[in-house]
């Protein structure tokens, strides 16, 4: 069974591999530009997981993740951010607002798709 | 008992008159008689010799009785007395002479008494005054070496109210950078004895800071000092370190009285604006790079699967060009582009996070109405924060729950999470939803009616932290969540090398300040404690409404009874309309003079400044207010504080003269006029006159500044009516 993968960035050049990279393991992909329309888009076609970038412009990706976890009917949506900030307080903000994950660019994409793989494995 | 040989005399004294007296009668009388009348007058008398002798006997012990009696009551009282004068005199024993003898002596008694009493009475006196004189003596030395030894800082010292005390000339040319009309007051707006320190700084901010030098002290800290970090209305960064002045009379209940506060001044702005350069860059070159990595490393990863196609292996080279382009230019941006404003990262100091919750806690509670505790603190914690600024972030958060939402009760949360503290601003009741509250965090903070230029994240990217909002379900509770860095091991060592010993550095050792008198009217207060602006302006003409403009003013302070000549004022002023030739002799300012010179609108609130909190003294002063007071709607300046008038106050010293202009004052005072006509020699001896006119005044019954105008007030109607 095919998983559905929203990938919430702003950045062409990022998107490009990262959908390139999902799609080559088997997932469905979405691509959602900024903030708002990757609240929109989760809440319309409810994706197994979301790569959510923390910088974009509207809506950042710590907002986005807030929404998400505080409406009840998308908890079945996992979340893992991306973020060029490495901080740890933005590490434990993610966390605490609700992210399953966070990894700090640049990231291996071996270790992001291991990642994917693991956070969808169990429910397939 | 004492045998007085001259009460036996007096005694004697009689008989023996007596019996010299019989003896030589006899004698003259036997010598002027023939021979057969002496032998006839001696038969006569020797058979009644007996009978004689017992006659002197009984006549003279009478008479010495009497004399006795005599003796005693006007010679020996009075020897006495003198003798216990001599005691009074030679000793300093208090005690009162038993008045006895005559009346005369009674009363010369009871003078001695009165001179005895009023002798001690001057010692004690004497003694007071020595006693303060040496303490004064104490505290100028301790003073000064106070200041010796902070030459190379800033230093100013004040007392609890703000008022200045003691600068050094390093402080003086530092607030003269500070000033934001350098030009014209040149800092002496800012800087002179008895003004107050908050013209320069954020009263809340001193009052900040004395809190926590007050909790340090208690807690017995080695160091009690506090630091902060401001930005002046000239937009100057200042970082102050303030260490208390402790009270002298350190009984065990007030230890920890201060009575005021050192400040030490250090201008950062260059030092912040390099360092915040750097972390910019740093910042450019780490977010920045991080993102264009993540691209590039994602793109080469791709092109490593085999089954890439032509298509995408393309896509993935356009990747990897574009961000290799990127951060070329971000690097070349970097070197070219260095001088950029960007919000600048204060400095943070030591606080004990217990210390923090609690002053946040009362902050709130005092300002709001709502209560607040502490439900879960970590008593050991330490936090490096600007606790200023994050007390505001906190208060003005509180403020909006209680304002929009009604909340009651506010409950404040700190432990330790990882390597930071975690302090929470909690609330149970209504929840609310993320979108309503969320705002906050990037709306300007407004507190009671001021709105700050700060937001809360800027606070919160300050400590280089995060701030969220979380809500807990089960709980029905709510919290905003601020993640803080924690202190180094520096304070904590610091801490623990509490000083409970009454050892106390030599320097500040000494008893500066007298309690406030702020409390009492102003009118009440005596004239020779006031501090004035003693000032003069020189104008075009005398008719203000007629468009005459002020060309020049100068001006002095008078500050504890001291005229303070390098304290002053002058400026000139370009009227912006002509000179009139005639009125050119008098004051001796040509048009050339003012060209260029700033215009009233400028120099006006400069001059305000510089008379902040002082009584506004001028010769004739109704013209110069006059001038002033039509220029109030321009300047938006308004001189509201109480005005003397050396003319008026003359005029109530000496009501007989008939002349009261400055000259014949100066004359009849004894000022030396010097440099007359211009402003600033025209205040300078209105100030010496009104030095010599309060003692004058005094002597006269008039103590106080409400006693001074009513008196001018009256000499002025009398004068007019006339």
């Amino acid at each position: 069974m095919t998983k559905h993968v929203l990938i919430a960035d702003d950045e062409p050049n990022i998107v490009i591999s990262l959908e390139f990279l999902m799609k080559r393991e088997g997932h469905r992909v979405s691509v959602a530009r900024d903030g708002d329309a990757a609240l929109e888009a989760i809440r319309r076609e409810r994706p197994d997981l979301v790569l959510l970038d923390v910088m974009m412009p509207g809506k950042s990706g710590f907002e986005v993740c807030q929404a998400v976890r505080g409406d009840e009917a998308l908890a079945g949506v996992k979340i893992l951010m991306l973020s060029a900030k490495g901080r740890d307080t933005d590490l434990a903000k993610g966390s605490a607002l609700g992210a399953d994950a966070y990894m700090t660019k640049p990231f291996s994409t071996r270790e992001l798709a291991d990642k994917v793989r693991e956070m969808l494995g169990p429910a397939a | 008992m004492n045998f007085d040989r001259r009460e036996l005399a007096a005694a004697l004294a009689p008989g023996v008159v007596l019996a010299l007296a019989a003896i030589a009668g006899g004698a003259l009388l036997a010598a002027t008689l023939e021979p057969a009348d002496r032998a006839a007058l001696a038969a006569m008398f020797e058979p009644r010799i007996a009978l004689l002798l017992l006659g002197w006997l009984l006549l003279s012990a009478a008479l010495g009785a009497l004399t006795r009696l005599a003796y005693l009551r006007w010679v020996a009282a009075a020897a006495r007395l003198a003798e216990q004068a001599h005691v009074l005199l030679a000793t300093d024993v208090q005690r009162a002479i038993e008045p006895e003898g005559s009346v005369e002596t009674r009363a010369l008694a009871a003078v001695i008494n009165q001179l005895a009493q009023q002798r001690s009475a001057l010692r004690a006196d004497i003694d007071a005054q020595v006693l303060e004189a040496s303490r004064g003596v104490e505290q100028e030395r301790n003073r000064l070496a106070a200041l010796m030894a902070e030459l190379t800082q800033s230093v100013v010292v004040c007392n609890l109210d703000g008022r200045i005390l003691l600068y050094n000339s390093r402080a003086r040319t530092q607030f003269r950078s500070l000033s934001s009309a350098p030009t014209l007051a040149d800092g002496a707006e800012l800087i002179g004895l008895g003004r107050s320190i908050y013209a320069v700084f954020d009263r809340a901010l001193v009052a900040h800071a004395l809190e926590s030098v007050q909790q340090r002290l208690q807690r017995g800290a080695a160091h009690p000092s506090a630091q902060f970090v401001t930005s002046t209305r000239a937009g100057q960064l200042l970082r102050v370190q303030m260490a208390p002045v402790r009270a002298t009379e350190s009984a065990a209940g007030e230890a920890h009285a201060l009575n005021g506060f050192v400040l030490m001044l250090e201008n950062i702005t260059r030092d912040f604006a390099d360092e915040s350069e750097r972390d910019r860059l740093l910042h450019t070159l780490s977010e920045g790079s991080r993102a264009s990595l993540g691209n590039l490393q994602a793109a080469v990863e791709m092109l490593d699967y085999e089954d890439v196609d032509a298509a995408a292996r393309e896509r993935f080279h356009g990747v990897i060009r574009d961000e290799v382009r990127t951060m070329s230019r971000r690097i070349q941006d970097l070197a070219s582009h260095t001088a950029q404003t960007m919000k600048t990262r204060w400095p943070l100091e030591d606080m004990l996070g217990a210390d923090l919750v609690a002053a946040a806690c009362r902050r709130i509670e005092a300002q709001l109405d709502c209560r607040a505790s502490a439900a879960e603190v970590d008593p050991a914690l330490w936090l490096k924060v600007d606790s200023f600024s994050l007390l505001q972030a906190l208060l003005y958060l509180a403020g909006r729950l209680v304002d929009e939402h009604g909340i009651k009760l506010l409950q404040l949360r700190l432990v330790k999470a990882d390597a930071r503290a975690r302090l929470d601003l909690a609330w149970s009741g209504p929840s609310m939803s993320t979108e309503t509250v969320i705002g906050w965090e990037t709306d300007p903070m407004r507190i009671g009616t001021e709105t700050l230029a700060l937001t809360v994240r800027d606070i919160v990217e300050r400590h280089d932290g995060a701030f969220w909002f979380e809500r807990e379900r089960v709980r029905h509770e709510s919290f905003f969540r601020l993640l803080l860095p924690l202190a180094g091991a520096g304070e904590q060592l610091d801490a623990a090398q509490f000083v409970r010993s009454e050892s106390r550095p030599e320097v500040y050792d000494f008893d500066l300040f007298r309690p406030s008198e702020q409390a009492r009217e102003l009118a009440d207060r005596r004239l020779a404690e006031l501090a004035y602006t003693v000032f003069d302006t020189e104008t075009t003409g005398l008719e203000p409404s007629a468009g005459d403009e002020i060309i020049q003013i100068g001006a002095t302070r008078i500050v504890a009874g001291k005229l303070r000549r390098e304290d002053c004022f002058e400026q000139l002023v370009d009227p912006q309309r002509d000179i009139p030739a005639a009125s050119i002799p008098i004051h001796g300012i040509r048009p050339e003079m003012v060209a260029g010179a700033p215009t009233i609108d400028r120099v006006l609130p400069a001059f305000y400044a510089f008379a902040q909190d002082t009584v506004l003294v001028a010769h004739n002063a109704a013209f110069d207010m006059r001038f002033l007071q039509l220029k109030e709607a321009s300047t938006g300046v308004a001189f509201d504080q109480p005005v003397l008038d050396t003319l008026l106050l003359s005029a109530v010293v000496h009501p007989q003269q008939d002349s009261h202009r400055l000259e014949a004052i100066a004359e009849r005072l004894g000022v030396p006029v010097l440099g007359r006509h211009t402003a600033l020699g025209d205040a300078m001896v209105t100030a010496e006159v009104f030095l010599k006119l309060v003692p004058l005044l005094a002597a006269q019954g008039i103590h106080t500044l409400g006693q001074a105008r009513e008196a001018a007030q009256r000499t002025y109607f009398a004068r007019v009516s006339y």
